[in-house]
């Protein structure tokens, strides 16, 4: 097992991102945010909790989205349901989508089909911790990256959260 | 996550936990129903015939419109006007659907048992959309997931069920559903409705009183009389069965509390229940007609998820 972010790099690596959000969605105008259920959510609610000391806090629209029914593999297995709360409209909006792990990025396709059933965005973004490079089964790239790394296919990546794990970590196995 | 079955028969196959499953995916497409465009990809993949051997609005709408807004792709089938008038058996029937590649059958017939005899003679996953006088699943379920939203929990709450008993296949899979979920039943009706040993059978109450069975109530599911399984007379007139066993706002009124109304339609007004009870406030009737989509979406997603072989 290789630690790839202990506790101290994790926290400022979502600083780090959380200001480069700012640098591009200025104030938040006409921006909104939505994790990606189940485990984007942990990461996402980090980063909106930082936005919170950096802006107005109306000022975050915050959703979550679950991408089960967009699945393109429910004929072979099922997946747990977690809920969708968009609760605000995203027509015309910058949406910026957070996840933990971009691996072969067939969930942010699915997450992509799921949005634009809710309307016609302005712009979509992509806002990722892990992006595991090389691994990608279909043309689809991150614009925020915490840590990019090198992994063969039979590894994993295990992300750590307080709330849930008792501890803040990423790490290879 | 997964049924514990292949086919949805009956609410007497499934676990406590199916139910379970069954009820939360609902939740979940009751939310999808909200959203501007109503819609999943789920099912993009799989054709489903509604096979309807007798009379229908509600249930094959609710299915048909649940098919779509998953993307499934849909055939209607109702016996009328098919082969089936020219003495094509069931199975022969099926076959023949099925060999156009179809995935799933759901099934309305007037002889009790007849998704039963499919199931073993077919590959197909099948759903009863009612068997004759022997259950209803969907039915109970859409109950269940009703209740549930208005009251929070189905476990220790008390369930009158109303009316004719012996012949409906809704009594029938609400009392499974119900017993098994932990909640409270009573059977209400004339005893000419009501199944000599249901109290044995399935450990529920029997009232011959409509008004002792209303005050014991937290929900009053009062069901149709149905005429067309009645063979013999079971009572002297709808008028005197009406002055019994009628739901009406004064009855209701005249309770020390409210109780939530529920019925699974057709409606017969003025028999069974009057139009100042169905329509009222207490009554839940329409939403249970609109959980019915999200349920059935639950049931048809459950049922073809994981069925292709890796």
């Amino acid at each position: 097992m290789k630690i790839i972010l202990n506790e101290q790099q994790l926290a400022i690596t979502i600083q780090r991102l959380t200001h480069q959000l700012l640098e591009n969605h200025l104030d938040l105008e006409n921006t909104v945010l939505i994790g990606i259920q189940p485990r984007g959510i942990y990461f996402s609610d980090r980063i909106v909790q930082q936005l919170r000391s950096l802006v107005a806090p109306e000022a975050i629209h915050y959703g979550k989205l679950d991408i089960t029914f967009y699945r393109d593999d429910v004929r072979t297995g099922l997946h747990e349901l977690n809920k969708t709360e968009i609760p605000f409209s995203i027509e015309n909006k910058n949406v910026i989508l957070i996840d933990d792990v971009l691996w072969t990025g067939r969930t942010i396709r699915a997450a992509l089909d799921a949005l634009l059933d809710f309307g016609r965005p302005a712009k979509v973004e992509l806002c990722v911790l892990i992006d595991r490079r090389f691994s990608r089964q279909l043309p689809i790239q991150a614009d925020y990256v915490g840590r990019p790394i090198d992994s063969m296919i039979t590894q994993k990546v295990m992300v750590y959260w307080t709330e849930k794990h008792g501890k803040d970590e990423v790490a290879l196995l | 996550m997964q049924l514990s079955t292949k086919h949805l028969l009956g609410i007497r196959d499934l676990q406590p936990d199916d139910i379970q499953l069954i009820l939360d995916t609902a939740t979940q497409f009751k939310e999808v129903l909200q959203r501007p465009i109503k819609k999943v990809p789920t099912l993009r993949d799989v054709t489903i015939v509604n096979l309807f051997y007798e009379n229908s609005t509600r249930t094959r709408i609710s299915f048909e419109l649940a098919e779509k807004r998953l993307s499934a792709d849909t055939i209607n089938f109702t016996a009328s006007g098919s082969s089936a008038a020219k003495g094509e058996t069931l199975l022969d029937t099926v076959n023949n659907i099925l060999s156009m590649k179809v995935d799933m059958v759901v099934m309305r017939h007037s002889a009790s048992g007849a998704p039963h005899f499919l199931a073993k003679h077919i590959p197909a996953a099948i759903v009863n959309a009612g068997d004759g006088i022997n259950e209803h699943p969907t039915q109970a379920l859409l109950d269940a997931f009703s209740i549930r939203e208005t009251l929070g929990t189905l476990a220790g709450k008390k369930i009158a069920i109303i009316g004719d008993i012996m012949h409906s296949r809704v009594a029938l899979s609400n009392i499974w559903l119900l017993k098994k979920m932990g909640a409270e039943v009573t059977l209400a009706g004339p005893p000419t409705l009501i199944p000599v040993h249901i109290r044995e059978a399935f450990d529920v109450r029997v009232e011959y009183n409509l008004r002792k069975a209303l005050e014991w109530c937290d929900v009053a599911n009062v069901l149709r009389i149905q005429l067309e399984r009645q063979n013999q007379p079971l009572f002297s007139s709808l008028r005197e069965y009406s002055l019994a066993y009628g739901v009406n706002k004064r009855l209701l009124d005249s309770l020390n509390k409210e109780i939530v109304i529920m019925h699974p339609g057709p409606i017969n007004r003025g028999v069974e229940i009057d139009s100042d009870a169905a329509d009222s406030k207490q009554s839940i009737i329409l939403h249970q007609v609109e959980n019915g989509v999200a349920v059935r979406m639950a049931v048809l997603y459950l049922l073809a998820g994981g069925t292709t072989k890796p």
